[in-house]
């Protein structure tokens, strides 16, 4: 049975004992759960089901899935997935990254790479088509992301498409992130912790192979080249990136984090991407590989004779490293987005963390005393300060580096408090913190129901909407991150399914997409969310919500008041979950499961079902 | 036979040149009918970030590699001055690479002969590519005149630390 736009096969690496093999995915898998996020919870399901609730995210039994998609590589606009057992969430988040390393995968002969067990000494894996080497990585052990980079370059001779982690992942910090090419970030799921845990510095690919056939050639390269001129045709989106957003989901939508969510507005007009581009840009469009959009820049800025690299910063580092943290100097949010960069921290859930941190101090929740330094909106030194504390778990930065949903219980225990009195500062969902897109003012994307019931948390780029057989969806985002394809770069359902047919020739239709094989994806990863452990567990009458602070009215701007109530965000999670065939808690239906041919599922939420009392 | 004066070139502006690799999948499609960023004919490297180097056959004046062949497996195509490679008679003995003041010529994994950029007979499809993607950093233009072109073929660490020079410190 021939697969076409894949290899079908995984590289199989275990840390542990050094053991490296080639695992067969059936076509019929790939027909299934397509690749990607859907293979990432497929591989997870299968090996670690049975066992998940005492899976320690950060133990050598989680399994690091680096995983492609059908499309990665032959879509305008490339990503690649990592995933495996989330130390944020306790289930499976499909976390997106733009790298070279997607390409080399498939062009190595392989579709992705599983990575098990752990090291005891610092390694990296290296990968050069079928050499595959678990080398030593004691020399770049301890580095930062543009030092790493270097010392690669000088260790191998040549640049080479890498992943990798910075201090932040080594010290398995929850808000670390794998990183590529300086600036690119899987940040949500905590995975650069789960790389750390198992002393993996580094996954080196050099493939230099094609990619694998496709099922239709001339049919793909038509719509190549029809999706080509479409992005391309994204002028101002190519000029400004998302970094835009800056402006406009602050002050015209209203809807952006400003000092820990407290307000979603803002009229700084130097707060701006024109601003960047004309004094910080030194790169501009920059893109990534084979990508149309260029939506990529690179920024410079100099602050006490230190000089800062970074990208954009795009909209979600420059809000949360910036607006978040009361910085409006631009400046201030490059440096601090280039430090969460280098350091290899998520700057969304970092940004998020220490945003919480400043408004517990500036309400006495927290003191000098707790932190050893003053910790102020917009106060530039003190900020740099604790982002660093957070990667090396120095001091108060060891509590936030738990992430803003652990932290906050342990602030709550620390202060003999009771967590929801430290919880409602926390701008989070099931331990995941909110992406930079606010609900309140209704003028943004995301619906009231977006977080509530995502099986990603608080994962901006994965939301929950009504009708669930629409773009609207998570279905579709499931969808985007097994293909694996860039959202800035996708077009409209049709033509997407079109390019899919055309590369795997699996005529996949839209009823189809929304009815079974994304629904599929996304209720696996539900009964893993809901299964959780071994630390964190989630009731969904509890945690299938918005964040309290998304329930206060805004205070300021054009929408000033605008708020969504708790009544009706319940009653859109119960409506959804209805529309997509699980039941009253999420918990997908056995109906549900036997139409989607999850048949080994079926004692599972049965489990499920009767911890949480149905009858 | 056309003169120099007649023949085109492809010319890299390094500041329009978004690192996208475009250019090597369209090269690569076109020569190898497939997605193969190994077996195109153009590479971009980039050592710093933002700071991408598209680097190719410039075609020099004097041909070091036609000179240095001992097979005569490369030979200059009349009509365009690309450096053409006979498969045949290439041993990938990279002699060539050698010669190259660029070490331009690349080896590809399951190709038994170098691989050198043939201007696609005088259409290139990278520059196509570039400019179709509204990007620019290739054009095709007169072949300039002068010994001025062996400029753009320094091996890639070279330039990129002259280009990357003045931004990163």
């Amino acid at each position: 049975m021939q697969v076409y736009g894949l290899w079908g096969k995984v590289l199989d690496v275990d840390l542990s004992t050094g053991r490296v093999s080639e695992e067969r995915i059936h076509p019929i898998t790939y027909r299934t759960f397509l690749g990607g996020r859907g293979l990432a919870t497929y591989v997870l399901w299968r090996e670690l089901g049975r066992k998940w609730r005492s899976v320690d995210p950060l133990g050598p039994e989680n399994i690091l899935a680096i995983l492609t998609g059908p499309l990665t590589g032959y879509y305008p606009g490339i990503k690649l997935v990592v995933s495996g057992k989330s130390p944020q969430s306790c289930g499976v988040v499909g976390s997106a990254i733009s790298s070279h390393v997607a390409y080399s995968i498939k062009a190595a002969g392989y579709d992705g790479i599983l990575i098990r067990g752990a090291s005891r000494d610092s390694v990296y894996v290296y990968v050069r088509d079928d050499l595959v080497e678990i080398r030593d990585a004691s020399r770049l052990w301890g580095l930062r992301g543009l030092e790493f980079v270097k010392s690669l370059r000088r260790e191998l001779g040549r640049d080479a498409p890498s992943l990798y982690i910075g201090p932040a992942g080594e010290n398995l910090v929850r808000t670390a992130a794998v990183m590529a090419r300086w600036f690119h970030a899987a940040g949500y799921g905590g995975y650069g912790a789960v790389m750390g845990s198992k002393k993996l510095k580094a996954v080196v690919v050099e493939g230099s192979g094609p990619l694998p056939p496709v099922a239709r050639r001339e049919e793909f390269l038509k719509l190549r080249y029809e999706v080509m001129d479409r992005v391309a045709a994204r002028a101002t989106f190519r000029m400004w990136g998302t970094t835009s957003g800056l402006w406009r989901v602050g002050y015209e939508t209203s809807s952006e984090p400003v000092r820990n969510w407290v307000e979603e507005w803002h009229s700084r007009e130097d707060f701006n991407h024109v601003v960047i581009e004309r004094k910080y840009w030194i790169k501009n469009p920059w893109a990534d590989w084979g990508c149309p959009l260029a939506c990529m820049k690179v920024s410079r800025a100099v602050i006490d004779g230190a000089t800062y690299y970074t990208d954009g910063p795009d909209y979600e580092m420059g809000a949360y490293l910036g607006s978040n943290l009361g910085v409006f100097e631009v400046d201030k949010a490059i440096a601090l987005s280039a430090l969460a960069d280098d350091l290899g921290l998520c700057g969304i859930q970092t940004g998020n963390a220490v945003g919480f941190a400043v408004e517990l101090y500036e309400r006495g929740v927290i003191t000098r005393d707790d932190v050893g330094y003053d910790l102020r909106w917009g106060d530039f030194n003190g900020l740099r300060k604790l982002v660093e504390d957070v990667a090396y778990r120095r001091g108060f930065g060891n509590v936030l580096a738990e992430g803003t949903y652990r932290a906050a219980i342990e602030v709550a225990r620390m202060k003999g408090l009771p967590p929801e009195e430290v919880l409602k500062y926390a701008v989070q969902v099931k331990g995941v913190g909110v992406g930079a897109h606010g609900i309140r003012s209704r003028r943004d994307y995301p619906q009231p129901v977006a977080y509530a019931a995502s099986v990603q948390g608080g994962d901006h780029t994965s939301v929950a909407g009504l009708p669930v057989n629409s773009e609207e969806s998570e279905v579709w985002s499931a969808f985007l991150d097994s293909a694996v394809v860039c959202s800035f770069t996708s077009v409209e359902e049709d033509t997407m399914l079109k390019f899919l047919d055309a590369v795997t020739g699996w005529g996949i239709t839209r009823e189809e997409l929304y009815g079974t094989v994304g629904l599929r994806i996304l209720s696996l990863q539900r009964i893993l969310l809901l299964l959780g452990g071994p630390d964190v567990r989630w009731d969904p009458r509890v945690h299938d919500d918005n964040p309290p602070r998304f329930y206060e009215p805004l205070p300021s701007g054009p929408y000033a008041g605008s708020t969504v109530s708790r009544d009706e965000v319940l009653k859109s999670v119960a409506e959804y979950y209805k529309q997509l065939g699980w039941d009253e808690y999420g918990v997908p239906t056995e109906e549900t499961l036997k139409k989607l041919g999850l048949y080994d599922a079926v004692e599972t939420v049965r489990a499920l079902r009767r911890e949480l009392g149905a009858s | 036979m056309s003169s120099a004066q007649e023949r085109v070139w492809i010319l890299a502006n390094y500041s329009l040149c978004t690192g996208c690799r475009l250019c090597e999948i369209a090269c690569s499609l076109r020569h190898e009918g497939v997605i193969w960023p190994s077996a195109s004919r153009i590479t971009v490297y980039e050592h710093y970030p933002g700071v991408p180097v598209p680097h190719y056959c410039v075609q020099c004046p004097d041909y070091p590699c036609v000179g240095a062949c001992p097979t005569r497996a490369l030979r200059v195509d009349q009509v365009t001055g690309a450096v053409l490679v006979d498969p045949s008679l290439c041993t990938l003995c990279l002699k060539c690479v050698e010669a190259c003041p660029g070490r331009v010529p690349k080896i590809a994994r399951g190709k038994l002969h170098v691989l050198i950029c043939d201007l696609c007979s005088g259409d290139p499809a990278c520059v196509r590519e570039c400019s179709r993607a509204g990007y620019n950093a290739l054009k095709l233009v007169k072949k300039p005149s002068s010994t001025n072109v062996k400029h753009y073929a320094k091996p890639p660490e070279l330039l990129a630390e002259e280009l990357g020079g003045r931004v990163f410190t």
